[in-house]
């Protein structure tokens, strides 16, 4: 009985208008409605999710930068106190070669232009920011809902203006605010993201896990009020590129790692086992009990790298687009900033807004965000010229063996132990930080050579046992649209999508549940390898977007899987 | 826009909650009262008309005092902006006829002297989960002498033009739907497949809005909640209560403990044999031969 009447006023025949409409309520989405709204711009703001934060999944540290023109709290008072966890107060990089650890302090790094950095779990983050918005913006005439999918731009004669809904009638709007995330429908929608290069995206894969009472502190060395950051390099992820991380909250760990895209699907890494060599590595067992240990949550979400993916012109006619559906989100060598950048976007665009208004023509406010971008040196942030230069030397493939060979020589290795301690300095440098490749060296053969080379071994013990996936997908919450998969799988051909089947974060290889399954099928007499995909037990991540061939959306509104951490 | 929805306190039949003696009688006293599950699609439809049309609401009900519990339910749920408890003595034991005169005065009331504009519908809901009849709403809307649309799935008022467009289910079937139109004031029976839909983002946001104010309200309900008797209804007791009720109750029968598992007779209606033999076994009580 999902028909609906006409209205008999006639009304439906006219669409709803607001002046702004926000797609998506993460901290880009958030940060624009809000400052929309303190322009005194109408704003509706439409979220997916059964709440804001219920699809979000982050490390998290979100920061403050010095340098940046927005940040969280300035546009939110109060969100330290109420919307987050503890304060990174301490800030380590550990290199490991199998039980051997060599460990840098990079404290300085992590507080270069670092106002403050506070962990944060994005459901408690989200909601409330959800509620300062709604708050905001019901006064500007406009409001905040959940529950509702925004499934498209509404066009006319070819322009942009407004979106069509799922759940509603569709809404003009004078500007339409795309803060959807990675893997935007909008973004895709203008033609501006493709979802095709594997480069461009990291996968992040994150396990919430539960500690008693003054565990942290304890374990930690830290205070009330403080709290660490951890990070983790080297030969642990079977020379996967990338990292892991464990950072601390309230009463919790937020344990995970984000790889290369391109990587995990090539070496047909397996995410959870990513995850857990993480968590099963020796250095870890002075933190987790390994009898009692529990995972409150598992959940993966794609991360763009603004290096390659950022848009250099993040708009078009009356659509400007934030965050990471503009592929905002910088990855700092290890430290990992997309919410600061995401909340700054939004800042900017809202400004941008207002002043063409100011100027009388709202259409400008597209080009005018580009410029702010550009001269409030965001875009330098995500887009180094500094990369661009080191990676066009560094990133072509033979460059790139005789680097990692360089280092796991003789004479790499020398100059690894004359370097020593020094090297902890190098790994300090921001500058450094922005240029480094997108090669094996940094990310697996670097740290291993230092953790062999001036390492020493743990001598803890860690016998945790994570959970199965099959356990780890049960205690997740679904709502499952019956009937109306999200995903379909447009080549089943195991050429064509079989990479999802190790890729995607809740499937693997032999395992008889999860969302993609290898098949043998006979026909005509011949046997041929195929793949099938059952959308239930999916978190949306985003992967096979990319590695497989789908026509991926989102659910709609309310519905699939809802994160009570992430 | 002035709406009233008509509700009613019905002994929780739910398993648990209801209490049986050991002649397996129903025992009142030990039964908690719930709003009447099928209210909650009047309801469903009144809040629909509250979100879209804005305007006033107001929840009726006829009975004892305690059905000021299910008020409160009934105001969370609709956003009420308050409730009328038709409530006396003198109307204990009213059979529905006896209720409808009642309730039909007390909306007769609202309308004369309480509503700015007088009250433009009536929302009652399908039937009653206890001694019901299903007349009570018709009853009423008999009464007030307004058009009654029975069966309603969906519905669209157009308050300029003082009328409402409703789809509703022809004999109550869901295979067959009719679009109606009737012009306000009426009476609306809306049937358990009734959808609301919020297809405006304003729509939502009122909604939200609504929840917000109704929370702080229902948190005092009583304040909202005024009680008619006989005497502020000017209704003579001979016509209300049991001496008004024409109705006679001959005997009543216990209420079964699980009336989900009483046998039932499967016939194949394809099996020629087993159809005949129904129908014999089956003429005495139409009457037939
Ligand atoms: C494992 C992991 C670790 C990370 N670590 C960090 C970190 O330490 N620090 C950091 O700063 N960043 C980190 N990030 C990145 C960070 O999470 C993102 O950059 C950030 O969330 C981007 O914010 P956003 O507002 O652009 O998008 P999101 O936070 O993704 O918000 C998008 C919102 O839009 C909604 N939405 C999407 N589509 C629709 C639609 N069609 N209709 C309606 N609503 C829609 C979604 O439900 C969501 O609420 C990490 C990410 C991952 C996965
Ligand atoms: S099915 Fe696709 S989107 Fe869903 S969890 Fe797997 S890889 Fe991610």
């Amino acid at each position: 009985m999902s028909e609906t009447i006409d209205d008999a006023t006639g009304a439906s025949d006219e669409y709803e208008q607001y002046e702004a409409v926000v797609v998506g309520c993460g901290p880009g989405g958030a940060a624009a409605a809000a400052a929309l709204a303190d322009e005194g711009v109408e704003t509706l703001v439409l979220e997916r999710g059964v709440d804001a934060g219920s699809k979000n999944v982050s490390g998290g540290l979100i920061y403050a930068e010095e340098s940046a023109p927005y940040t969280i709290d300035g546009l939110f008072p109060g969100f330290r106190e109420a919307a987050t966890e503890r304060p990174v107060t301490e800030y380590q990089l550990h290199n490991v070669a199998g039980s051997q650890v060599k460990s840098f302090d990079i404290t300085d790094l992590h507080e270069h232009d670092t106002e403050w950095s506070d962990a944060v779990l994005r459901r408690k983050m989200d909601s409330w920011l959800a509620e300062r918005v709604h708050e905001r913006t019901r006064e500007t005439g406009g409001g905040l809902l959940t529950e509702v999918k925004v499934t498209g731009l509404l066009r006319e004669e070819g322009e942009i203006v407004g979106v069509t809904c799922e759940e509603l009638d569709p809404i003009r709007a004078e500007l339409v605010v795309a803060a959807d995330g990675v893997n935007s429908e909008l973004a895709r929608d203008a033609g501006l993201m493709d979802w095709e290069e594997p480069e461009e995206w990291f996968q992040g894969v994150k396990a919430v896990v539960d500690l008693p009472d003054g565990a942290i502190q304890e374990r930690f060395g830290v205070g009330d009020g403080e709290g660490a950051a951890h990070l983790f390099s080297g030969d642990l992820f079977d020379g996967v590129r990338g990292g892991g991380f464990v950072y601390t909250n309230e009463d919790s760990l937020s344990i995970g790692s984000v790889f290369h895209l391109d990587s995990v699907a090539t070496e047909l890494a397996e995410p959870h086992e990513l995850l857990d060599a993480l968590l099963t590595h020796p250095f870890l067992g002075q933190w987790l009990d390994d009898a009692e240990y529990a995972e409150r949550e598992y959940s993966a979400k794609l991360v763009p790298d603004s290096k390659k993916a950022a848009l250099r012109s993040p708009h078009q006619g009356r659509l400007v687009v934030v965050g990471d559906a503009a592929g905002q989100m910088q990855a700092q060598g290890p430290i990992i900033k997309g919410m600061n950048h995401a909340v700054t976007a939004g800042g900017l665009a809202a400004e941008a807004y207002a002043q063409a208004k100011a100027r009388g023509d709202t259409s400008r406010a597209g080009e005018f965000y580009e410029r702010k971008l550009r001269d409030e040196g965001v875009m330098e942030k995500l887009r180094p010229r500094r990369y661009e230069v080191a990676s066009a030397l560094g990133e072509p493939e033979p460059v790139a063996n005789l680097a990692d060979a360089v280092v796991d020589s003789a004479v790499g290795r020398f100059g690894v132990r004359l370097l020593g301690d020094r090297l902890e300095r190098l790994y300090s440098s921001p500058a450094l930080s922005m240029m480094v490749p997108d090669t094996r060296t940094p990310y697996v053969t670097l740290p291993t050579v230092i953790a062999e080379e001036l390492g020493a071994p743990v001598d803890e013990t860690n016998d945790v046992e994570p959970p199965e996936l099959a356990d780890r997908i049960g205690d997740l919450t679904y709502d499952t649209d019956v009937g109306n998969p999200h995903i379909e799988l447009l080549d089943d051909s195991a050429a064509a999508s079989g990479t999802a089947v190790t890729a995607c974060p809740v499937s693997a290889e032999g395992f008889g549940g999860g969302c993609y399954r290898r098949e043998t099928v006979a026909s005509n007499g011949e046997r041929e390898e195929v793949v099938s995909l059952d959308t239930q037990p999916c978190i949306e991540c985003g992967t096979c977007a990319v590695v497989a061939e789908t026509d991926w959306e989102h659910p709609r509104g309310g519905k699939g899987v809802e994160f009570e951490e992430g | 826009m002035h709406t009233v929805v008509l509700t009613k306190g019905v002994p929780d039949f739910r398993e648990g909650q209801v209490a049986f003696d050991e002649d397996g009688h129903l025992e009142r006293g030990a039964t908690p009262t719930v709003m009447n599950p099928n209210d909650k699609h009047a309801l469903r439809a009144a809040l629909q008309t509250k979100v879209r049309n804005g305007g006033h609401v107001s929840l009726m009900s006829m009975g004892p005092p305690g059905f000021k519990e299910v008020l409160r339910e009934g105001m969370e749920s609709v956003y009420a902006d308050d409730a009328y408890l038709v409530s006396d003595r003198a109307f204990a034991a009213a059979d529905t006829w006896a209720t409808s005169i009642a309730l039909t005065t007390a909306i007769e009331r609202l309308d004369e002297h309480v509503a700015e504009d007088g009250v433009d519908m009536v929302f009652a809901g399908f039937k009653t989960a206890d001694g019901e009849t299903g007349h009570t709403g018709p009853q009423t809307c008999w009464g007030l002498d307004w058009p009654i649309l029975t069966h309603v799935v969906s519905l669209d008022i157009d308050e300029e033009a003082g009328r409402v467009r409703a789809k509703r289910l022809v004999e109550g079937d869901i295979e067959e739907i009719e679009t109606v139109e009737a012009p306000l004031p009426c009476f609306v029976v809306a049937d358990p497949e009734f959808e609301p839909t919020y297809r405006k983002a304003a729509h939502r946001l009122t909604h939200k809005d609504l929840r917000e104010e109704t929370r702080e309200r229902a948190e005092n309900h009583e304040e909202h909640v005024t009680v008619w008797d006989h005497e502020e209804l000017n209704l003579d007791p001979d016509y209300v209560g049991l001496d008004g009720s024409p109705t006679i109750v001959s005997s009543v029968d216990p209420i079964p403990r699980a009336p989900a598992e009483r046998d039932a007779t499967m016939v194949d209606p394809e099996d020629g044999e087993a159809m005949r033999e129904l129908v014999e076994e089956m003429a005495p009580l139409a009457g037939g031969e």
